[in-house]
């Protein structure tokens, strides 16, 4: 393995983790608020709000560990896709903004506040939709060099299927994702009505899931045949991913072991994600940008690898403690303890 | 070619989110140690109102974490919007310590979560405190990191280009540049230091407002007495940032103050109206030699003047007022503290009267605007360079369209936080006043016992 790949791949391993805690953050406020506005709300927030209070802002800390991290790895990277990138990059922002303001400003002073919390939940929601634009970038043909500055083809972006279908993708997973954790985390507190509630909302949204995912297929084979190929010589893995969900889907239905089926979650994910970004290699962004020609200098690439490993650990112990006390911990979830300032 | 009104609207944008994040940034270093020396004099004393202090401010700080982490994010991730040609360099030089400040930003926003829910939860309170510590070490050092990386715009080093090529990168050394110590002191102290005053003037103002109780005389006292500490010390690692930028960044310290020819025994020139033309000053107040004591602790030393560099390398001259304004709200902020630690020594009446008590509030927002004075200067004086004699900020700047449109939404995006923010805040202090909280809370403890 070379430091390149190093480094792609610890960049990748935390993007995971923020797909992973920032889908479950986002799916949650979302939930939040549908039950706010259909009279649900006595049923959801309280497991909602003891999962999200304590662990929002390192939800957050893995979106800018990627992005300082791609910088610093890949530094021509700020060029090809900063440079493209100004208004949906943008767009992000201010969705990120509001969503972590308003959640504080609900959670922390006005709890129950109604537009508060659609405000977050909208947002929130918004986000996966946004942030999916740079992956439908990557794959090509709506970046062109003009007189040697990259720059974005909206027309041709917004009109793509490809880009439609990752949006619904993105979306459709945050919330499958969320509502399965949430389902395994009412469990725990013993909160059956949110459990009951959460466990369907999770078997409602994997249906839009298999649809985009089936829509990215069609789609990606017309757009970029290259990738296409190389993800089909990773069958096996989308394979075995394929039944992990299945195998969720049936635990769901069978209402049994949430545990189990959360894990399986997790894992069909990586696997996909994994098996996307493998084949994706060596291309940053096809056809302009590889790992190779977007690398950092050696002296950099090894100071950051150095780093990052003395940076795991501090960052692992801690990560731990905060997960055995909030969201390992039956006390806690139960809300058998309320400690806040 | 440069796109000289995406040039421009960068900048604006730039200075936009600066402006604004630099209130809540300033607030995230500065209070966790100010919870942090509540909470320990609590313990120590065993007194209800330091811990109870403590424990509001906890409160009120995670909703200006919470506005300071997301524009936080925004300012990261707009650099590369903004400024892709810079951060490509800045990525094969300067990436070390922003990838530090991510895990300095996951240590404090862990610990952060974990202190806020465990109050109450250990029997010895002193477990707790120490929850406390990983939080204030944590922001204050994604400050030290965060500070380096300008630090480095002003004095780069640790590369050279050779034929357009960078080479040669030493990561550590482009993070210990010469500026760093300075500008890294001046960042963490003043962040103290309006921490302090502005819970200072929170304290004054509700006695103003009526409130008796002996609550807000602690937390007054104690504030002003730490205000004075960490606005001396601003006043001296201010005085060090002066002998750098003689040293490194002359041409910032000629126009900061209107210093234009070469000479000895140069007269510190305060405020003033200057006709940039002639390069005659009028109006101002004149301090005879004092520039040169300042730069060179000699009152005779020699001073570079501004007339010395091309007049496209040079920023422009309103910065004057930008460097007055600042060092004037410092010397003032420290006159008063010392007045009121001193006379409450003393026994003074005047310091509890209400036009005191009033200078005491003013200095809230006061010390607010000397750090956005501060930051203006120190980045409009960099101008025009984004990093100094290396790259202008004409070349760096993004090449798209739009950006205009983009400086106007986030212009009403941090509008409405701020204005959020500040109903927040007082909304919950005023549902839940101390007397109340203390009364609520001694009626709990009747009933346990």
């Amino acid at each position: 393995m070379n430091i390149e790949i190093l480094g792609i791949s610890v960049l990748w391993i935390f993007l995971f983790g923020y797909i992973l805690v920032g889908s479950i953050d986002f799916g949650a406020g979302f939930f939040n608020a549908h039950g706010i506005m259909t009279g649900k709300q006595h049923i959801l927030s309280k497991v909602i709000q003891r999962y999200l209070s304590p662990v929002w802002e390192v939800t957050n800390v893995f979106f800018v560990f990627f992005f300082v991290g791609i910088i610093g790895f890949f530094p021509k990277t700020a060029v090809y896709f900063g440079q493209p990138m100004l208004i949906p990059g943008s767009i992000i922002l201010i969705l990120l903004c509001i969503r972590g303001s308003y959640y504080a400003f609900e959670s922390y002073s006005s709890r129950g506040h109604k537009g508060y919390a659609s405000i977050y939940g909208i947002t929130g929601l918004l986000m996966p939709a946004a942030l999916s634009i740079v992956l439908t970038i990557s794959e090509g043909g709506f970046v062109n060099i003009v007189e040697g500055q990259p720059l974005l083809d909206y027309k041709a972006l917004f009109t793509s299927p490809l880009t439609w279908s990752v949006v619904l993708l993105s979306m459709s997973a945050c919330l499958y994702i969320s509502a399965t954790f949430l389902t395994w985390y009412a469990n725990k507190a013993q909160d059956f009505a949110a459990r009951n509630l959460l466990r369907k909302y999770a078997l409602i949204w994997a249906v839009p899931l298999v649809i985009s995912v089936i829509g990215i297929t069609v789609e990606l084979k017309s757009h970029n045949l290259e990738h296409y190929n190389r993800m089909l010589d990773l069958w096996y893995v989308w394979a075995v991913s394929a039944l992990m969900f299945a195998g969720t889907i049936y635990f769901l239905i069978k209402q049994t072991k949430f545990g189990l089926a959360m894990g399986l979650v997790i894992g069909q994910f990586i696997l996909a994600f994994f098996a996307y970004g493998i084949s994706h290699y060596p291309y940053l962004m096809y056809p302009h940008l590889t790992i190779y020609d977007s690398f950092t200098n050696q002296t950099m690439a090894i100071t950051l690898v150095v780093t990052f490993i003395l940076g795991l650990f501090l960052l692992v112990p801690a990560m731990w403690l905060i997960l055995k006390l909030f969201v390992f911990n039956n006390d806690y979830a139960k809300g058998k303890e309320d400690h806040h300032a | 070619m440069a796109n000289e009104s995406a040039v421009f609207f960068s900048r604006l944008l730039t200075e936009f989110t600066l402006t604004f994040h630099i209130i809540y940034a300033t607030i995230g270093v500065g209070i966790p140690l100010m919870i942090m020396i509540a909470q320990w004099l609590g313990i120590k004393k065993n007194d209800e109102h330091y811990i109870l202090l403590a424990r509001r401010l906890a409160r009120g700080y995670v909703i200006t974490v919470a506005v300071g982490v997301v524009t936080g994010t925004a300012f990261g991730l707009q650099l590369s919007l903004l400024w892709p040609n810079f951060m490509e360099v800045a990525g094969n030089v300067i990436a070390l310590p922003l990838f530090m400040e991510t895990f300095a930003f996951f240590f404090e926003a862990i610990f952060l979560g974990i202190y806020l829910y465990t109050w109450d939860r250990f029997e010895n309170q002193k477990k707790h405190f120490l929850l406390l510590i990983p939080v204030a070490i944590g922001s204050s050092i994604s400050a030290v990191f965060i500070t380096m990386v300008n630090a480095f715009m002003n004095s780069p080093q640790g590369f050279d280009i050779v034929d357009g090529e960078l080479t040669n990168v030493q990561p550590i050394l482009a993070m210990l540049t010469p500026s760093m110590p300075t500008k890294v002191g001046h960042v963490l102290v003043t962040a103290y230091m309006t921490s302090a005053f502005v819970l200072a003037a929170i304290a004054a103002f509700k006695m103003l407002k009526g409130s008796k109780h002996i609550y807000h005389k602690k937390s007054l006292f104690l504030f002003m007495k730490l205000g004075l500490v960490f606005s001396i010390a601003t006043a001296i690692i201010g005085d060090f940032s002066a002998k750098y930028l003689t040293e490194y960044q002359p041409e910032k310290l000629a126009a900061a103050e209107w210093h234009f020819e070469t000479e000895k025994g140069v007269d510190l020139v305060l405020f003033g109206v200057l006709d940039e033309g002639t390069q005659e000053i009028n109006y101002e107040i004149r301090i005879p030699k004092f520039l040169s004591f300042l730069a060179k602790s000699d009152f005779n030393g020699e001073v570079t003047g501004l007339n010395d560099f091309p007049k496209d390398e040079t920023p422009p001259l309103y910065i004057h007022y930008l460097f007055d304004f600042m060092v004037s709200v410092g010397m003032l902020m420290i006159v008063l503290s010392l007045v009121y630690v001193w006379g409450k020594i003393r026994g003074w009446g005047f310091i509890h009267k209400k036009w005191f008590s009033w200078l005491i509030v003013a200095g809230g927002p006061l010390t607010f605007l000397a750090i956005e004075a501060g930051w203006w200067l120190a980045e409009v004086g960099r101008q025009p360079w984004i990093l100094v004699k290396y790259m202008k900020v004409s070349e760096a700047a993004t090449s798209s369209d739009h950006v205009g449109l983009m400086a106007a939404l986030f212009g009403v995006l941090y509008i409405i936080l701020g204005i959020g923010s500040v109903i927040i805040l007082r909304r919950m202090f005023k549902n839940n006043p101390v007397e109340k909280e203390l009364e609520e809370r001694h009626n709990e403890d009747g009933e346990h016992k």
